[in-house]
């Protein structure tokens, strides 16, 4: 019983990690390549270390293997932040299909230096 | 069927093939940032690989090698980011 729950729990997680890469592989953007790299494979390392957490009888195991996870579901994101924020602003081309980018504007406003309330009030939305 | 046979079977090889195709991207990357990305990718696949062989071989003391790689790939994409911001003001 405990080997099945085991088994099921390691082949969802190693299936996340495996959709993670085809996601890094297929993806046309940089952007949409960060977003599904980031979130499935912080999930399939989280249910792998869950099935080393179940396995190990001792205490001292299952606080590490559950520290790691809480250490990963800290970081991740802080760094994929970090890391679209220096391509955004050193000027990775986005997908064509991408129409929102609330960042332009701001930036616009910035290099401006009088915010107009005219943009704000009615954000162009160009499909 | 044993859960070592099942984890040598099916799970390592689902793992490899996740390497390989994060390692294509790896060298295709067009951008800088893109194998910054792909390199995250690989050291957390690394803590995955880690992970799994040490419940295959029943060895706790693996999980400490496992917590060391991420602590090393938080750093390296803080850092990667980092430079590459400075590199982009000058």
């Amino acid at each position: 019983m405990t080997s099945i729950l085991i088994a099921i729990v390691s082949t969802i997680g190693s299936l996340a990690i495996l959709f993670a890469s085809i996601g890094i592989l297929r993806m046309p953007d940089f952007y949409l390549r960060l977003s599904v790299t980031v979130k499935a494979s912080t999930l399939g390392v989280g249910l792998l270390l869950a099935c080393a957490a179940y396995v190990f009888p001792d205490a001292s195991v299952t606080t590490k293997a559950l520290s790691i996870v809480f250490f990963l579901i800290l970081t991740t994101p802080v760094a994929a932040h970090m890391i679209g924020r220096t391509a955004y602003h050193t000027g990775v081309a986005k997908w064509k299909g991408t129409f929102i980018d609330e960042l332009d504007d701001l930036s616009d406003k910035k290099e401006d230096g009088s915010p107009d309330n005219q943009d704000h009030a009615a954000p162009n939305r160009e499909i | 069927m044993t859960l070592n046979l099942y984890f040598d079977y099916v799970i390592f090889p689902i793992l490899t093939v996740t390497v390989i195709l994060v390692f294509i991207r790896l060298f295709k990357g067009p951008e800088l940032v893109d194998r910054v990305v792909a390199l995250d990718l690989l050291i957390t696949i690394g803590i995955a690989l880690i992970t799994v062989y040490s419940i295959r071989s029943a060895e706790a003391i693996f999980l400490d090698v496992a917590m060391i790689f991420a602590l090393i790939a938080f750093l390296g994409t803080i850092a990667f980011s980092f430079y590459l911001d400075k590199q982009e003001k000058k």
